[in-house]
């Protein structure tokens, strides 16, 4: 019990001492800017397509779902405002961030990862060059800056779905439904809801990273760093959300 | 030739070990003998937590254009120690005097002013999978020279690539090339920065005999050509054969013997015959 909660410690405090690392390390020249666009491309318009697929599900279900109940109410008018607050607030960054996890946490954890095993890591230093610097420092600013762009793309895509949810068993017109979805909205409701997605693009790529860049000799480390990747950052994603919430409702709530 | 007191034989004491014995203290001088000495291991102690003693106070020295063979069992710390050379493992005590530094007591800067003239050729070739050879070539070159890409690099690659027989590979990824031609890609990643030293980790591990003696005659005809000195691990005999000038066999962390490749084909000490039989 003592040795698996000392070894818990150790990897937590190696995760702050490589981040600290980050830190350190991006303050100082070269800015790899070509190989940051790479990872942009692939940690953004590459996970777009899977992130739109799920965020329209997810509008879509979520107004299938919540029509009976506000129904029995008579409050149906309220469903397009419920549906897209409950998206913009919490469904949608969240469920981002956890596919985003499982993409490009994973993926991030997996190439690393290989990268270690083959020597590629050591052939880069061995070359004169800082592969911590064009390896994580790329991916971690890449993933901290694409994952809010796409949670904002999946708001859009996922209140879409919710009007395609809607129109299942009512006819509501696009302008007549959006009006309500921004009636509804404030402020409060898309700031904090932004500001967080940043952390879980943050914890994304610094996770994946971590695990990848600090695995062990042997193909079987590439994959236990790649689950290591989904499952430290999907947790944590949870642990951000929740703190989000508590700190937003400290500040916001009147 | 000379084998370790270490083994049992009527044997001579190699002067690397008499010598070794009296390191201490002397960690930083370099004297005249050295002068000449491309790298010069004094003493050096590597170890994986408490229990994993690999080296325990090898020394060894290269000379200017001298081919040194390193063989000795898997574990015996000869990867190890051309690690050390290049700051990928950190000694826990010795000198590793590189060029005439040493590379212990060098930051990041000057030890990335070292790494610059030492080529290491690792087992697998390293090469950059995501990129083309053309890629994995220009990758190292363009970030040292600080130059964009041209019309004179690309011929500078593919010269560099002709030169170890590859020309027509340029645009291929890692993963469609065979195990000789990663090798071959890995050694035109280094030698388009002209390094003085070449270190080669089992260079032809894995390869058949007929690549293998390619292998084998590209570096013999590297250190010609480029005029480098060069430390090649390996187990294949015949490998080390027609590369050294000299070999030192590894035992438990420190030399057991060393000599030229004939000296100690022929050496009747029955730990040195088991690696030539």
């Amino acid at each position: 019990m003592i040795d698996s909660i000392k070894l818990v410690l150790d990897e937590v405090g190696q995760i702050f001492h490589f981040i600290g690392r980050f830190f350190k390390q991006i303050r100082k020249a070269p800015f790899e800017a070509r190989e940051f666009l790479h990872q942009c491309y692939i940690i953004g318009y590459k996970s777009f397509p899977l992130v739109a697929i799920t965020g329209f599900i997810m509008g879509m279900v979520l107004a299938i779902q919540t029509r009976p109940t506000l129904s029995s109410f008579g409050a149906e008018s309220w469903l397009p405002g419920m549906v897209a607050l409950s998206l913009i607030r919490e469904i949608s960054p969240v469920i981002t961030a956890l596919v985003c996890a499982g993409k490009v946490s994973s993926g991030i954890g997996a190439e690393l990862g290989s990268m270690k095993v083959t020597n590629q890591i050591d052939a880069m230093e061995v070359s004169a060059i800082n592969p911590f610097n064009y390896l994580v420092v790329t991916r971690i600013l890449a993933s901290t800056i694409m994952i809010p762009i796409l949670v904002v793309l999946a708001d859009g895509v996922s209140v879409f779905g919710g009007f395609v949810g809607v129109n299942i068993h009512s006819d509501v017109n696009l302008y007549g439904y959006f009006s309500k979805v921004l009636e509804s909205l404030s402020f409060e409701d898309i700031v904090p809801a932004i500001i967080k997605t940043f952390f879980f693009g943050f914890v994304i790529g610094s996770v994946g990273c971590f695990q990848g860049y600090n695995a062990s000799r042997g193909t079987e480390s590439v994959g236990k760093a790649a689950n290591s990747a989904v499952v430290v950052a999907s947790l944590s994603i949870f642990i951000i959300d929740l703190l989000a919430v508590q700190i937003a409702d400290l500040i916001f709530t009147k | 030739m000379n084998i370790s007191k270490n083994i049992e034989s009527k044997t001579i004491i190699p002067p690397l070990i008499q010598k070794s014995e009296k390191a201490d203290g002397l960690e930083n001088s370099i004297n005249n003998e050295s002068a000449e000495n491309v790298v010069e291991i004094r003493n050096l102690f590597v170890s994986f937590g408490k229990k994993n003693k690999v080296l325990k106070g090898l020394n060894l020295h290269l000379e200017k254009g001298e081919s040194l063979v390193v063989l000795g069992k898997s574990g015996s710390g000869k990867s190890v120690a051309i690690k050390s050379l290049v700051g990928l493992v950190r000694p826990d005590k010795g000198v590793l005097d590189v060029f005439g530094k040493d590379v212990c007591k060098l930051d990041l800067d000057g030890l990335n002013k070292i790494r610059l003239r030492i080529g290491f050729l690792f087992q697998n070739g390293a090469l950059y999978d995501s990129m083309t050879v053309r890629e994995n070539l220009a990758f190292t070159f363009l970030r040292h020279t600080k130059r964009n890409y041209s019309k004179e690099i690309d011929e500078k690659i593919l010269a560099t690539l002709e030169s170890v027989g590859l020309e027509k590979a340029i645009d291929k990824f890692p993963s469609e090339l065979s195990g000789g031609m990663k090798k071959r890609a890995g050694l035109a990643r280094i030698l388009i920065l002209k390094p003085e030293l070449m270190l080669y980790d089992e260079p032809t591990t894995g390869l058949d005999p007929i690549t293998s003696r390619e292998i084998s005659e590209l570096i013999k005809s590297i250190q010609a050509k480029y005029n480098t000195s060069s430390i090649i691990i390996t187990h294949d005999l015949a490998c080390a054969k027609s590369t050294a000038n000299r070999v030192v066999i590894l035992k438990d962390g420190i030399i057991g013997a060393e000599g030229t490749y004939e000296e100690l084909e022929q050496c009747e000490d029955e730990w040195v015959r088991s690696f030539f039989e």
